[in-house]
């Protein structure tokens, strides 16, 4: 198993993100179908982004991890999130949700959907004896 | 509670266990989540109050349910389970959860949105729209707690019951938050039960 004082906070970055996107997306939900201010969920949806693509960032430099059990979790959750959020996207399209607004609607759930995948690989594979293969 | 959860004995020192073969993903079941998939899409696509009533209700009734029945029946009785019946227990109650719970989610999620736009529900002004955006924070706190700690959780103790030594310490750590984000989530459930019944006698 690898050692796990070792490992970057990628599951609490995780759950900082998702967190972001919830709160702007109860936001945005709770002001449609009136007009949304967008100010809020534009900085949360770029907080977003950026506290991900900080937690890629730390997880990529991790060497010894079981990355063939981290891509299998990952590749698999990510088909069944992508649906889901799929599902998400085709029934605010059809609810008529304004352009701008749909537009932070579709990049939080983009965020949602590698976002979650990234904590169950990580959740399941770093109890995992390590492996060479990094995907 | 922790101390009260480590005197029933969540937290079993490790010892040698019989774990049954079991798949982390039940497989066959997959194409009964299409088939949800697939009536969840045509209901929209047939702009009725019948079929998105149907999904909404059966998908948000269920889900209420089973986080209700786990958190409140499943969750307490499991930590006085010895080692070997919780295995049992989780080997076949957590794969069908991991597909269940997901489909649920969306075809309550989904339809309800519909169903909101179709009413007109959606439209409805502040104070009464409040209604509508305590189910918003409800969801988005259960998400959180659900995906964000339960489901990694169940999916590591599911991995580590595949090894063939597997380390009874770290499944009774990880038990513990089943245990209690479980409750967590039967909680927050009442209080869907609360804003749901007022939004459909409003």
């Amino acid at each position: 198993m690898v050692k796990q004082e070792r490992l970057p906070p990628v599951a609490e970055l995780c759950v900082a993100t998702m967190v972001l996107v919830v709160i702007g997306g109860t936001y945005i939900a709770a002001h449609v179908p009136r007009e949304v201010p967008l100010a809020l969920p534009t900085v949360l949806v770029v907080a977003a982004f950026a506290l991900m693509a900080v937690n890629v960032g730390l997880f990529a430099r991790v060497k010894e991890f079981a990355w063939g059990t981290f891509w299998l979790v990952f590749t698999r959750s990510l088909a069944g999130y992508g649906v889901i959020s799929g599902l998400l996207v085709y029934v605010f399209v059809r609810g008529d949700i304004p352009g701008d607004v749909m537009g932070f609607l579709a990049a939080s759930l983009v965020v949602y959907a590698i976002d979650i995948p990234l904590l169950l690989g990580f959740s399941v594979a770093r109890y995992q004896a390590a492996g060479p293969e990094r995907g | 509670m922790v101390g009260q959860a480590q005197a029933l004995g969540v937290a079993a020192p490790p010892q040698r266990v019989a774990v049954p073969e079991f798949e982390i993903v039940p497989v066959r079941a997959i194409p009964l989540v299409g088939v949800v998939v697939v009536g969840l899409i045509a209901a929209i696509e047939s702009e009725r109050l019948w079929p998105l009533e149907f999904f909404h209700i059966v998908g948000g009734g269920m889900w209420t349910g089973i986080d209700l029945f786990v958190g409140f029946i499943i969750g307490p009785i499991m930590p006085r389970l010895s080692v070997q019946a919780r295995i049992e227990f989780m080997t076949r109650f957590m794969p069908k959860m991991l597909l269940l719970m997901p489909t649920l989610v969306a075809m309550t999620l989904v339809s309800g949105w519909q169903l909101a736009n179709f009413t007109g529900d959606i439209a409805v002004a502040y104070p009464d729209h409040w209604w509508l955006t305590a189910s918003y924070i409800v969801v988005g706190v259960m998400s959180v707690v659900a995906i964000g700690i339960l489901e990694p959780a169940n999916l590591a103790v599911l991995f580590e019951l595949k090894k063939p030594a597997p380390d009874g310490e770290l499944i009774g750590r990880l038990m513990r938050r089943f245990v209690y984000t479980a409750g967590i989530t039967g909680l927050m459930q009442v209080a869907t039960l609360v804003i749901m019944t007022r939004i459909a006698t409003w």
